[in-house]
């Protein structure tokens, strides 16, 4: 039976489908067989950032409705053959999803895959508590920004009551990931701390991925930051967290600013 | 950060650039309407559903959506009329 995880915030905008694609990618390079799904009916993006947006030929909505076969909606990925996409509907809306829909769907997925991640949509409407719904585990993507913390506590009390772990008397595990942190910023007080955003959400760290080039990079390319330049710092990153998501103890390092002589002349900003 | 990372740098935005072209010419197109390739899909299916029973497990499509071109792929296992007793059989 594999494990499902959601990837979730509230707030849009955070790297939710980045931190997706970069933990999924992350997982399937150890050899575990990693699904990821992408629940923002009508809004998707996770097939353009796995680069996967010319080969979509049936998405979520297709299987839920019958007009697909599972096996058919799912993309494999061309550098790693471990990994899998199941994309959304661009056509259809939200409401495309059912609840009984979407519970056999991931059941299935279960049974097939060691992990399936749920991209959640932003906000906390209908696709984000159905891309939460059947989940195990959750990663709640969080940017150290008063707005974003605040969501995010918003989206943790969602997590503690409307899944079905937590209706069944049990618990959803929760991992907080920080994505763009600013070591620079945090140094000099601007920005919130990192012991300040788990001090607010009382929920434990799963790893802080520092603001960089190298996710835009990857982006662009439409290829996992964790696959295209895995010996980055923001890879490096995910790659940690991926194995604290997969049960290893390993203590987080809270990023800090180097400056090189170079970058103090002009005025950079270190990853 | 070597020099060759710097000229990986200035090449990732012109290639997300031509990906997004491609991608958005395609969706506006598609809104609201089959684009060709799912529309020869069905209709490639029917066809084949007319003399051939389909059975949804042995069938995979494959697309690949280009800017020039796009290729369609749909890969049919059909049972051979010999096998099928054998089959029934088992």
């Amino acid at each position: 039976m594999g494990k499902v995880v959601v990837v979730t915030s509230g707030k849009g905008g955070v790297g939710k489908t980045t931190s997706t694609a970069a933990l999924g990618a992350a997982v399937a390079r150890t050899g575990k067989k990693v699904a990821l799904v992408d629940f923002d009916v009508g809004l998707r993006n996770l097939d353009l950032i796995m680069g996967a947006e010319r080969r979509v030929v049936f998405d979520l909505v297709n299987v839920i409705q019958g007009t697909a076969k599972l096996s058919q909606a799912l993309i494999r990925d061309k550098r790693l053959e471990t990994l899998y996409l199941l994309p959304a509907s661009q056509t259809r809306d939200k409401d495309a999803l059912t609840e009984e829909g979407v519970e056999e769907v991931i059941a299935r997925l279960r049974s097939v895959f060691d992990y399936v991640f749920c991209d959640s949509p932003a906000g906390i409407e209908r696709g984000a508590q159905l891309a939460m719904r059947f989940a195990d585990e959750a990663v709640i993507v969080t940017n150290p920004e008063v707005s974003s913390v605040r969501d995010s506590d918003r989206i943790i009390g969602l997590l503690d009551a409307r899944t079905m772990k937590a209706e069944q008397g049990e618990l959803v595990q929760k991992h907080v990931l920080v994505t763009r942190y600013d070591a620079a910023r945090a140094s000099r007080g601007e920005m919130l701390s990192i012991d300040d955003v788990l001090e607010i959400l009382s929920t434990p760290l799963l790893g802080i991925i520092p603001e960089s080039q190298d996710v835009l990079r990857a982006s662009n390319l439409g290829s996992p930051v964790t696959l295209s330049e895995p010996l980055n710092g923001a890879a490096k990153a995910y790659l940690e967290a991926a194995r604290r998501l997969e049960g290893e103890d390993l203590p987080v390092v809270v990023p800090f600013e180097r400056k090189g002589f170079l970058d103090r002349l002009l005025g950079r900003r270190a990853a | 950060m070597s020099i060759l990372d710097l000229f990986k740098r200035r090449t990732s935005a012109p290639v997300a650039r031509e990906r997004l072209q491609l991608l958005l010419a395609y969706e506006r197109q598609s809104r609201g309407q089959p684009d060709l390739v799912s529309i020869l899909r069905e209709e490639i299916m029917a066809v084949i559903a007319k003399h051939v029973q389909i059975d949804q497990d042995y069938l995979q499509v494959s697309m690949d959506r280009g800017a020039t071109m796009s290729t369609l792929e749909i890969d049919i296992q059909i049972p051979n009329k010999s096998a099928a007793p054998l089959a029934m059989a088992g």
